[in-house]
Formats: structure tokens, sequence, C-alpha cells
């Protein structure tokens, strides 16, 4: 059936009323460089029967189960009442809404979203929501770049323990705009950032200092001893963080002496399912000092005329729809379908829900670190604090046991080699709230069998 | 009726530039400029001692309905920006013309001054704006 409502006629009318021979002379302004002249690797065009056939197999691929992996993405339990209630009609839409006279319902549980995300992160704003974790890290920098006026270098420190997927992220995102990214590395023995390896950056022009909170590892940073030292440098912090995490962990407005002023992170683990890698969101939240550095949708609670409240986007001269080239960014795609299944989410937890959901996931990592660690030759490669995710320092290499616990219905985690090649023996896992006991004993199980089976074959 | 002080030069962007002793110009927007933006919320100026080209954009005045980029008439260095805007920009719409300057900046050729709207060319513009 085809979707494309103009006749071939239609076609034909419409270019005779503006007086031009062809479509293809519409785009002569394009230079023939830039054109991709073929659809090679374009596949054929398929039925729609085919296509849900094909997807429907590649979901299966997906379907493992038991789950162990983490690394950037995290399964929790998600009240049945969060996805009934976000796939009403009133709310099914991905789009924030321009016009307040109709849309007072959505406005509203945006604005809720923004105060539980500035809450759960010490900050006095947040905006409406960005693309995923990784471009919400990106618009962090941007902005920490726009706001440290004084700052004349355009430096970003970003640890080598921040996701590489995000740091791959941030720099295709700011390379064009000549900001420097300059990479911290962290200490093999503790899988925190290197603090002495920092501070060799000491009285240096740096524009910002990216924190992450956990790191890539799972690992606890030492945030206080970091956020000071970006404050004696008279730099901006920006932490990257883990939602969940925070629900335990103090908030990035908190730490050190005077608090890291601007926070961002994955919200996937608030209410999100892992659905093969998304559709996601990103949270960025900051001081009311920057406020006009935001970028994105932020949506205000007002009066309307007769004094009664109500809901509006608010500092809109930020946005494209205003000051297009100059806005604070064009790629702020909102995830507002994302935000109120979290807003949801959160409401039907409440903080102690979302404390004990946090303490639980710490309490299973825990639990199969102890347990792994009773394989011959299996240790936590790093002796540190960590929140729900865990390296384990395997006798073997890390990729070798993989496929076999998968075919034992067990996803065993990421080998971390193929981003870090010093860690070929490291295997990077999680449990969260949702790995019972059982659970934890099958896949300690399945991992001394497979590391025998490893160890035998190497 | 919008004021046009006849001390002051003006811009087609809107812009009244005024030579002071110590041969700094400071500038503002002018009055028909605050009435059509309506109640300034923000106003963000350049830094201090900011090399900026003519016709460059320098500051922004934003209101509650939109955003304006502020252009530097001709090209100089920027002096200082006016401070009490950052607690109090409604001081443009209450005295477009004196408590509201925006900054203070030095032409590289104070000559060129001369050639911006006299308050009599710029009541002109305004009124051909209304046709």
């Amino acid at each position: 059936m085809p979707f494309i409502p103009h006749t071939e006629r239609d076609r034909q009318l419409m270019l005779q009323a503006i007086g031009v021979d062809d479509i293809s002379s519409l785009f002569d302004e394009i230079p023939l460089a830039l054109r991709c002249g073929s659809l090679a690797g374009v596949p054929a065009a398929m039925s729609e029967y085919e296509v849900g056939r094909l997807m429907s197999r590649r979901a299966q691929e997906d379907q493992v189960e038991l789950n162990f992996l983490g690394a950037g993405a995290y399964e929790h339990h998600i009240p049945a009442a969060v996805w009934e209630l976000t796939t009403r009609g009133e709310f099914y839409s991905a789009y924030t809404p321009y016009q307040a006279e109709a849309s007072q319902g959505t406005l509203q549980v945006i604005y809720e979203y923004q105060t539980m995300m500035a809450s759960l992160t010490g900050q006095d704003v947040s905006n409406a929501s960005l693309y995923d974790g990784a471009s919400a890290l990106a618009e962090a920098v941007l902005m920490a770049v726009r706001a440290n006026r004084a700052s004349k270098s355009k430096r970003v420190l970003i640890p080598q323990s921040v996701h590489p997927h995000y740091a791959a992220v941030v720099k295709a995102i700011t390379a064009g705009q000549g900001i420097e990214l300059v990479a911290v590395p962290y200490d093999p023995g503790s899988g925190r950032t290197d603090i002495e390896a920092l501070r060799s950056h000491a009285g240096t022009d740096i524009t910002a200092v990216i924190i992450p909170q956990p790191n890539v590892f799972g690992v606890l940073e030492e945030v206080d001893v970091l956020a000071d030292w970006v404050t004696d440098q008279n730099t901006l912090g920006i932490a990257i963080v883990n939602p969940t995490s925070l629900a335990l962990l103090r908030p990035p407005g908190e730490w050190g002496r005077e608090g890291v002023p601007i926070v961002c992170g994955e919200g996937q683990p608030l209410g999100v399912p892992l659905s093969s890698g998304g559709p996601y969101f990103g949270f960025l939240t900051c001081r009311e000092a920057l406020v006009r550095q935001l970028p994105g949708r932020l949506v205000g609670r007002t009066v309307d005329r007769d004094g009664k409240k109500g809901f509006t986007l608010t500092l809109q001269a930020r946005e494209q729809h205003i000051r297009r080239a100059r806005a604070t960014s064009n790629i702020c795609t909102n995830q507002g379908l994302m935000v109120t299944a979290a807003t949801i989410y959160m409401s039907l937890l409440g903080p102690e829900g979302l404390r004990r959901v946090a303490a639980e996931c710490h309490k299973k990592v825990r639990a199969l670190a102890v347990a792994a660690a009773r394989i011959d030759g299996v240790e936590s490669a790093f002796a540190t604090p960590h929140f729900h995710e865990v390296v384990l320092r395997l006798p073997v290499r890390a990729s070798s046991v993989i496929e076999g616990l998968r075919q034992q219905g067990v996803l065993a985690g990421l080998a971390l080699s193929s981003w870090y090649p010093e860690l070929q023996d490291c295997l990077l896992v999680c449990a969260t709230e949702t790995k019972t006991d059982e659970d934890i004993q099958t896949y300690v199980e399945a991992l001394g069998q497979q590391i025998e089976a490893a160890g035998a074959a190497e | 009726m919008s004021k046009i002080p006849a001390e002051l030069k003006y811009t087609t962007e809107h812009e009244w530039l005024r030579e002071r002793d110590d041969g700094t110009v400071e500038l503002g927007i002018t009055d028909h400029a605050q009435v059509s933006l309506g109640d300034l919320v923000f106003v963000e100026l350049p830094d201090d001692d900011t090399v900026i080209n003519a016709g460059d954009a320098c500051a922004v005045v934003e209101s509650v309905k939109a955003a304006s980029d502020v252009y530097l008439p001709l090209s100089g260095t920027i002096v200082n920006g006016n401070q009490a805007l950052a607690d109090s920009p409604d001081l443009v719409n209450t005295d477009p013309y004196g408590e509201g300057w925006l900054f203070r900046f030095r032409p590289d050729t104070p000559a060129e001054l001369d050639e911006f709207l006299s308050n009599e060319d710029y009541e002109h513009f305004v009124a051909g704006l209304n046709d």
C-alpha cells in the first residue's frame, strides 16, 4: 500500500505551477560532491509482513533468560502501571506540547519530572529531557563551554573511566566546535580516576571537568576530592551519574565543598525497558545561575489571568525556534514518552522505594562478587566500593566464556577488552534487584563451568 | 510616539550611540525597540576587553516574547557592560536612554560615528516602518 498521497499527475501540476521541469532540479543547490549518488547498501523493499517477521526474528536474538549485562543499560522491575498509564491516549506522544492551552496534563507531567530530577541530582533546574545519556553528556560539555566565559581554551578533561561510548559521542558532537577533550587515566589498582594524573593539569586553562559516578567499571569515584579540585581550579564540574544510585549516594549538588553545578545521565533505569537498546532518554540538570545555557525544553509553573495555576514552556529564547542558529542546541530532541514513564515510575516508588531498589541492587552484586570469588582464579579486579556492577578478573580471557554462558541461557556481562585492551581477562557484570539468590547461584555455577572449559581449551 | 533624544546617534538596528567625554561610546536600544520587545527579562552582555568587528552580534536582549541580538555598529573594543542589568533588566524598559544603557566600547575609528542616523533620520526611519 503506498503511503504517499501525490499521484504523478499531482506532481506534474505542482512542477508546472512553480515553473520547474523535474524534481531533481529542486536540489541543484546541493553540490554534486555532497550527494550520495546511489542507494547501494540499502536492501530491497520488503512488505509490511516481511518486515514484521524480520523484526521479531531479531528481537528473538535478545531473548536471554538471565541477564547480567549492564554497561550503561540496566534491567529493573517496572511496575505494570507505568506503561499501562504511559500508553494511554492522553499521554501517547513523544513530543513536548507547544500549545499550553491544549496540553496542561502533559506539561504538568514534565514539570513534575523536572522537579524530581532536580531533587534527585541536588540541582535547581532540570530540562524536559534529551535524546539519551551520551548526547546529554555532550550537551553538558557544550553548556559548560558556553557558561565558562573566563576560560578561553575549550579544554575539557574526561576520565577514561567514563563509558567509552559516551566519550565517542561527546567527541563526535563537540569536535566541530573546537573543543579539546583531554583524557585522564584511571588507576589500575582501584579503577578510579587517577587523582595525581588529574592534578598534573593544575594551573592550566581548563574549561570543564567530567566526573562519572559510578564510573564505567561500576566503581565509586572519590567525588568529594574530584569536586574540590575542580573548585580549586576555578573551573566547571560536570557530573555523569546513574539516577538509581542517587537514591543512596549523595547527589552531585553536594559533592565536596561547593557541589557540582551541571549533572547529566541516562534515564533508562527509571522505568524504561531495555528493548534492544532504545528508545531511552537523557537527563540534564543544573544550578539556576546556568539556566540560560541549559539546552532543550523547559516547563515552568505560572498563573493564568484569573490567577489559576498552570504550566507552560518557559525561557524559550534559548531555543532554536526563537534563536535559530544561536540557540543553546539544535539537537536537543526531547523524549516525552520516556519521561512520562520515568515520572510515573518515580511517583510509584517514591524516594523510599527507589532507595530500596538501589540498596537491593548493591546487595545483589555484592553477593555475586563474593560467590564468584570462590571460583579458583576469580577475583574482583578493583578492590574499591562499587554500586551495582563489578569487574571480575578471570583466569581466562573474558571473551572466551561469554558464548558458552549464552548457550546456557545466561548473558554473562561485557568483556572489557574491546574498550580496554589491558583488561583482557576482565568481565563487567551487573546484578540488579531483578536477580534472585538462585539466579546468582546459577550464574556462578555456569561461570565456573565455562572457565574450566576455556582453561582446558587454552 | 516614542522618544528620540536629539543629542544621540542611531542605527537602523534600533540602537542608540552616545559619545562620551573620555572617547568611549555608550550603546543602548531605543525606546521604539524596548516597546516592540516588551518587558525585558534578561540581558547578556559582552565581556570586558573583547575586540569586536562592526556588524557582529555582541549582546542579547531577551523579553517575555522574543530574544534579539545586539550588533556592534562599528568595530571596537568593549570597555564595560552595565552590570546593573543583571539584577534589573527592566531598566532598559523604564529608562532606555539613561540607566538602561547596555555597554560602553572604544571605537577603532571614532570619526565613523558621524555616519550614523541623526534623531530626525531615525524618526523618519521608524515612521517608514509603520507605513
